[in-house]
């Protein structure tokens, strides 16, 4: 089974959420933390495992022979994303625009262009027991977070038995990143605050995950603050509040320190173990 | 000697337009012969994507020797500019493009 | 002009909170620009009359004509984004996957496949509550977050300061380190980073101050919520100096962040004290470093 942890505002709690379940999950069985958050992956901070495999990941972008070439500009008609241009005889692919099609390579007549790796990122698998956690971080200067994002879902897919849970940690936003994240998942939790700018994109992560058609819950952290307007929603919406983890301080300096909190803060653990519960009625 | 200059309009009381990608139009002037040619850069400049490279490949047909622009080109332009051997000159962000050759001429610009 | 940025690598520091608070500050000096168009959040602070709104079109998809195809499978075989399936017996495209490459399209033997583009959200010029303007924009779900919206906010609002003599134009950014942070970071004369003593706020403050070396802008940084942690506050304050990045103010953790945003106001609408002095004089640090900076332009 499949499982996303997302949210509309940056900042409400996922990697806290998803770190500490998986942790709290792997005391038990067997589990799969995957953070897909690759601009700015964070998950990692609350784990000292050891690193099983690391592995620098490529997208595959158009090389130029010049010796095949005649020219005739097929290769930058072909091109939607402005990603190859003609200066004089030269032809220069631009790798950061590429988006890895292929029409370029496949459709030179002279078989002038061939695809050659660029790197994006790096994806590290750590393990400790139950627990697989496994990252990538993108290149800074890599424009494009996607490429990254689904090559980390297919080592995944491969790296890790298919009846082992998997929690996957997505980017927050309802662009195309999250969908890349959540596209195929079986469940996506929700992770919000109960404020104004909370329920806002709340609302927008609740019609991202409606338009995939994956089935959604709701967690509202640091219930406590703001309003209720987020609960009123959630009830006229008909989704369901799985868990409503409490506005403590302690919560916020264990964070702090990249500490794992489940195990020192009870009133934390009680609303872990009900999104615990909510996810083994649905594996059932 | 060429001298392209990024701009919003056309003539010599053009505005400075500060970017290059999506600058409106790029006009490039013939020292020798004292004549100033227009290149339209609008359909570059609405582009999703690739506006530098796009933008680049476009006045690379009037093969200018020098460009006059406020921020520089992007990392993607820039790479493609480099190759021409262009020479790029920054910090001519307002102002007409009379005033921005001006400024030229007296060394109060940066090379890029 | 003068153009400010502000951004946070991480979510959650209180980047737009602050951003609304500083555009209240100033008053009529600047043009508001909320280039987080993933997830803007500014227009519930700020009130926007939404006085003129305009489409935004970015991407193309696929489209079949389904009087044409002949169903040869031919666009199915070059796609390399799974984004075709057969559905009873009809090639059908997913618009969730389509890239847009066109790849498709220009293969296609009876010319049967469109590639239309997309409108994929709004944006808006509108007068806010500060008595100024703000230029804002929504993405819709799902679409591509490729810059070239943020790039259109911004540049609506350059325009804008242009025609009406602002001093200023304030932008608050995208979380991240991808294509719309670094679209809202080019043309940028100063950059405030809001960050917080957290071992993610510090892990990612140093990834998007990294992207920021690469643009050679004037950078500044705001540790909101200092008091959670004081070793990693020092941690950080340490990392500013070491980098260069002028520390602005230090804020505790204030529950009126929350409680203001609750009653639909900025910070410094809604307190008078500690907090609001502290944001007031960040602001005019700002102002003070950017009449400093004083290059030839």
């Amino acid at each position: 089974m499949k499982i996303a942890i997302s949210s509309g505002k940056g900042g409400t709690g996922k990697t806290t959420v998803a770190s500490n379940l998986a942790s709290y999950l792997a005391d038990s069985m067997p589990v799969a933390l995957i953070d897909l958050d690759v601009e700015e992956p964070n998950s990692g901070i609350f784990f000292k495992h050891e690193l099983v495999h690391t592995e620098v990941k490529y997208k595959n972008v158009p090389d130029w022979l010049q010796d095949k070439c005649v020219p005739c500009d097929i290769c930058k008609d072909v091109c939607n994303f402005n990603a190859i241009i003609r200066l004089g005889d030269q032809i220069i692919p631009f790798p950061q625009l590429c988006h890895s099609c292929y029409a370029c390579v496949e459709l030179c007549p002279e078989k002038a262009l061939v695809m050659r790796q660029e790197r994006i990122g790096v994806l590290n698998h750590y393990n400790e027991n139950n627990l697989d956690f496994i990252e990538s971080i993108l290149d800074i200067g890599t424009e494009q977070p996607v490429p990254l994002i689904s090559q980390t879902i297919k080592y995944t897919d491969n790296a890790i038995n298919n009846d082992i849970l998997k929690i996957y940690d997505t980017p927050p936003g309802t662009s195309c990143p999250v969908i890349e994240a959540t596209k195929n998942v079986d469940l996506v939790l929700l992770v919000t605050e109960p404020t104004p700018f909370g329920l806002h994109d709340l609302k927008l992560s609740i019609e991202a995950m409606k338009e995939l058609g994956r089935p959604i819950a709701v967690i509202i952290n640091r219930y406590g603050i703001g309003n209720d307007e987020t609960e009123k929603h959630c009830k006229d919406e008909n989704i369901e509040i799985i868990a409503k983890i409490p506005n403590l301080r302690k919560i916020a300096e264990l964070y702090s320190n990249g500490t794992i909190i489940y195990n020192k803060v009870d009133q934390f653990r009680i609303e872990l173990d009900k999104v615990v519960n909510y996810i083994r009625e649905h594996l059932k | 000697m060429k001298i392209a200059f990024s701009t919003k309009g056309e003539g010599w009381d053009a505005e400075m337009d500060p970017r290059f990608g999506r600058a409106a139009y790029f006009l490039i002037y013939d020292e020798d012969k004292d004549t100033l040619e227009t290149a339209d850069n609008g359909k570059v400049a609405d582009m999703a994507h690739g506006a530098g490279p796009q933008a680049a490949q476009l006045l690379f047909q009037y093969k200018p020797d020098v460009l006059i622009t406020g921020n520089g080109p992007g990392g993607n332009a820039d790479r493609v500019l480099r190759q021409t051997g262009i020479k790029i000159y920054i910090g001519a962000m307002s102002g007409t493009v009379k005033q921005a050759y001006d400024k030229y001429k007296n060394n109060e610009l940066k090379v890029f | 002009m003068k153009e400010i940025v502000i951004i946070s690598g991480k979510g959650g520091t209180g980047k737009t909170s602050l951003t609304s608070s500083f555009t209240m500050l100033s008053g009529n000096d600047l043009i508001a620009a909320d280039c987080d168009v993933d997830a803007p959040d500014m227009h519930l602070l700020l009130k926007p009359d939404l006085a003129k709104s305009y489409e935004f079109y970015s991407g193309e998809l696929a489209v079949i004509d389904y009087d044409k195809c002949t169903s040869c499978g031919i666009c199915m075989e070059v796609c390399r984004f799974d984004a075709f399936s057969i559905i009873d017996d009809l090639y059908k495209i997913s618009k969730i996957n389509c890239e847009g490459c066109a790849y498709c399209s220009y293969v296609c033997p009876e010319k049967a496949i469109e590639m239309v583009t997309q409108n994929v959200g709004k944006w808006y010029i509108s007068n806010i509550k500060s008595g100024s303007q703000m230029v804002h924009a929504h993405l819709n779900v799902g679409a591509e977050n490729s810059g070239k919206l943020v790039a259109k906010v911004k540049n609506e609002a350059r325009r804008i300061a242009k025609e009406t003599d602002k001093k200023y134009i304030l932008v608050d950014g995208s979380p991240g380190i991808g294509c719309p942070v670094i679209s809202s970071l080019t043309g940028a004369d100063f950059v405030v980073i809001v960050t917080e003593p957290t071992a993610s706020g510090i892990h990612d403050l140093k990834r998007v101050n990294d992207l920021v070396k690469r643009f050679n802008i004037k950078c500044s940084g705001i540790i909101n919520k200092c008091d959670i942690n004081p070793a990693a506050c020092r941690e950080i304050e340490d990392y500013f100096t070491a980098e260069g990045i002028h520390h602005l103010v230090s804020l505790s953790y204030d529950e009126n962040f929350t409680k203001a945003m609750t009653e639909g106001k900025t910070i410094v609408e809604y307190d008078n004290g500690e907090l609001y002095n502290k944001i007031n004089n960040a602001w005019e640090n700002i102002t003070d470093l950017l009449q400093t900076k004083g290059e030839s332009q």
